[in-house]
């Protein structure tokens, strides 16, 4: 009996080495990041003054494991190739990219970027998520840390702060893009709002919606409110928007709620307009979802892999090519605009590897002010930066159309 | 004192118990008190890293956390899965005493201290309404119902809003979603604490590693001399044999309540220190997973185990970040551990050659025998 459960013991061990071994050949296909020390300072080789020169290490902080891991894998993937590429142009400005997971939660995420500042983390690509960052950016901003988050959407990101610039819009401007987006472009629209109120991102943009809204005269008729231990059933909210007679249904939530409600719309017979946010990318993608049912769904994201732009493929074929053709979302392409952002500014502000954290962080400052970038996700246009931080760019809306996003 | 647990023995072999628990809670004292001096030694020093450094004060919330959850669960023997709801009341009522006091208060220490003890009251008083009902429960049914509380505490937080200006503390709850922050109505000079969903941002980062240590003695002076009191000796005969219990006249439903509140009290203190080390949580982060979390810490430290507690949950909580360097496999080789500590504390085999060394060890002198008194007992 005792030989038995050892043995038991025992094999339940050798399985789990062997889980281990099966991980960790997955992960060889990824190129090295390098957790390790990385050796950034170069002080033998300075420049004259205002070249900018010297190889910086970059961390990134996102959720790679866990709920949200989708969004920090792609933004890490993304990095990566940003990074690759910069080496690749061989000029005197290298990069090396070092990462840690937060798991979407800021008691990890503090760890992580205290672990990362350990490594000699000198610019923060991060974080990826917005509650994490409210954690994160206040020690950013007293170690004088420069960061550019990707995607933490969040107003309170970067509030407060003058070290920290946003990729992606702020929520506030996803919401009263969204409602100004409606108002041009819809006759008549009785809306209905389904949102998550126990998540800031979802509140956030719900309550900029609904500001914007009155200002604008857009009648919304029902609200519908779930959070995450009812987020599996919608019918309630969609039978009281059906019967206050909404024909469009706005959802400032991630794609995996979505999906169940436009699901569950579709048992029912209701077909209103959805239209979603950036949460809403990657319901194309979702395993098990039925995407004909997407169809018609407006969407306001700032980037669209099937753009015909040339940094746009470039981008996804290299993307492709490197992770199992999976596609890559607006987190991936807001992070490769991140990184770039971190280039020009290091290139107009002449910072070298061998200054303070401080100096650089001063110095990229006052870079970002007369900064303006065309990247993968401001559709064409230049982006600009105000002194919040806040991202300034044209927005874009795209309807799903044969599985795939159109500009209307 | 007679009518301690019937398996005690002898009462020479009660008295020698009873300095070996003595012995143990002396050298738990001095072990904190070790770590503690060793840990600032090696902060002046440079030392520790920052991720070390960011990592003290958490670790000294969750030691208190587990503590004085051993308390519910290893002294008194009720399973509680909603010690983080207490700790979320004392998160918040924390904060928003600190940054309600921030402009007539200036000394951040003394603001500190009222933060944790206003937030131990609110937990106290929580636990205090909880307890009365549920403690007439017993075994699942408890579990169940302090599960429940966790929850629905997350929910309540979830739709608080709090502001403060020059008139005091304004607070809505917004229960139909309706409501933002422009409807407390507060003055230009006034700012939002609390934000529904969104939680707590911007709060000072007041909690000192120093100020967590001294939490951290507060609750294993608590938590220990209720134990080896009076009061303690009636919970644990509760425990052992409710109906013995009630035999001999222990007003059962007085003593559990004792032992709840107080472990709802710690947690708030706790929960205090915590929330004013981050500039910003949600009630979101104190949830079901949490509770789990720090019962975890206590069933693998050993259930009223209290020294087991602190080492379990310093080793816990510090080996997920000791692993980042696995990077993608490192929750999996924690949860790998946790099973196989977890499957070897309780082998027969292993254990059977553990009590043979205690046996050895125990026709030593005393002193041998006071280590292995604290590690067996469960």
């Amino acid at each position: 009996m005792k030989m038995k459960k050892f043995l038991a013991m025992l094999l339940a061990g050798a399985m789990c080495v062997g889980l281990m071994a099966g991980c960790a050949d997955d992960d060889a296909g990824n190129s090295d990041p390098g957790n390790s020390d990385p050796g950034n300072s170069d002080p033998g080789v300075s420049q004259p003054a205002g070249e900018a020169s010297g190889t910086f290490t970059i961390g990134v902080i996102g959720p790679l494991t866990g709920g949200a891991a989708i969004y920090g894998t792609n933004v890490l993937n993304a990095a990566q190739i940003a990074v690759d590429e910069i080496n690749a142009l061989g000029g005197p400005v290298q990069f090396n990219l070092i990462y840690a997971d937060d798991v979407h939660d800021p008691e990890t995420s503090v760890n992580a970027y205290n672990t990362l500042m350990d490594d000699g983390m000198q610019i923060l690509v991060g974080t990826v998520t917005s509650g994490p960052a409210l954690s994160v950016v206040p020690l950013a901003y007293e170690d004088r840390v420069f960061t550019v988050t990707p995607s933490a959407s969040g107003d309170d990101v970067i509030e407060g702060n003058d070290n920290v610039f946003q990729v992606c819009f702020t929520d506030s401007n996803q919401g009263s893009r969204s409602a100004q987006y409606m108002d041009e472009h819809f006759d008549d629209v009785k809306v209905a709002i389904i949102y998550k109120n126990d998540d800031p991102y979802s509140q956030g943009i719900r309550d900029n919606f609904v500001a914007e809204a009155e200002t604008r005269g857009i009648e919304i008729v029902s609200e519908g409110t779930f959070n995450d231990s009812t987020s599996t059933d919608f019918n309630n909210q969609l039978t009281a928007a059906q019967a206050a007679g909404a024909n469009m249904i706005f959802l400032p939530i991630y794609y995996e709620p979505a999906s169940i409600i436009l699901t569950q719309a579709n048992a029912m017979g209701y077909e209103p307009t959805f239209f979603g946010v950036d949460g809403m990318d990657g319901i194309l993608t979702m395993p098990g979802f039925d995407t004909s049912l997407a169809e018609g769904v407006y969407l306001l994201t700032p980037f669209a892999a099937d753009a015909e732009d040339e940094a746009t493929q470039n981008f996804v074929s290299e993307y492709k090519s490197r992770h199992n053709d999976e596609i890559p979302n607006q987190f991936a392409a807001d992070a490769y605009d991140a990184v770039y952002i971190v280039y020009e500014a290091i290139q107009a502000a002449g910072v070298t590897s061998d200054m303070s954290n401080e100096e650089i962080c001063d110095a990229l400052i006052a870079a970002m002010g007369d900064l303006s970038i065309v990247g993968l996700t401001s559709a064409g246009s230049e982006m600009t930066w105000d002194d919040n931080g806040a991202v300034s760019k044209d927005p874009t809306a795209v309807v799903i159309e044969n599985g795939a996003y159109v500009t209307p | 004192m007679k009518e301690k647990k019937k398996s005690t023995g002898g009462l020479g072999n009660y008295f020698k118990r009873m300095k070996t628990a003595t012995k143990v809670d002396y050298a738990t004292y001095v072990g904190v008190i070790l770590a503690f001096i060793v840990v600032t030694i090696c902060q002046s020093q440079g030392l520790l890293n920052r991720s070390m450094t960011g990592m003290l004060v958490p670790i000294c919330c969750y030691v208190c956390m587990a503590v004085s959850l051993n308390l519910t669960v290893g002294v008194l023997g009720e399973l509680s899965l909603g010690h983080a709801g207490f700790m979320s009341v004392g998160v918040f009522s924390g904060i928003i005493t600190s940054m309600s006091l921030q402009s007539t208060i200036s000394s951040e220490l003394l603001r500190l201290v009222i933060a944790l003890v206003v937030g131990a009251i609110f937990a106290a008083i929580v636990g205090f309404i909880v307890g009365v009902p549920v403690l007439r429960l017993r075994g699942d049914y408890l579990a169940i119902v302090t599960l429940a509380f966790g929850e629905i505490i997350k929910d309540i937080i979830n739709c608080l809003l709090v502001g403060y200006d020059e008139k005091g503390l304004h607070i809505a709850l917004n229960i139909d979603g309706k409501k933002t922050i422009q409807s407390l109505g507060l003055s230009e000079d006034g700012f939002a604490i609390i934000k529904g969903a969104q939680g707590a941002a911007g709060n000072e980062r007041i909690a000192t590693f120093t100020a967590g240590f001294v939490l951290v003695m507060i609750t294993l002076i608590v938590v220990l001399n209720l134990m080896r009191s009076r009061t303690g000796r009636a919970i644990m005969s509760i425990r052992d044999n409710r109906i013995a219990a009630e035999s001999v006249g222990i007003n059962v439903t007085k003593y559990k309540l004792i032992a709840f509140v107080t472990s709802a009290a710690l947690a708030g203190a706790a929960g205090a220190l915590f929330g004013l080390n981050y500039s910003s949580v949600t009630a979101a982060q104190f949830d079901f997973n949490t509770s789990i979390l720090v019962l975890v810490y206590v069933v693998l430290g050993g259930l009223g185990n209290i020294w087991g507690s602190v080492v379990a949950t310093v080793v816990l909580y510090v080996l997920p970040e000791a692993l980042r360097g696995m990077d993608q496999l490192r929750m999996l080789v924690y949860a790998i551990v946790l099973i196989l500590v977890m499957l070897a504390t309780n082998n027969p085999v292993l254990q059977g050659f553990m009590d043979r060394i205690g046996e050895k060890f125990k026709r030593q002198p005393r002193k041998a025998a006071a280590q292995k008194g604290g590690a067996s007992h469960e």
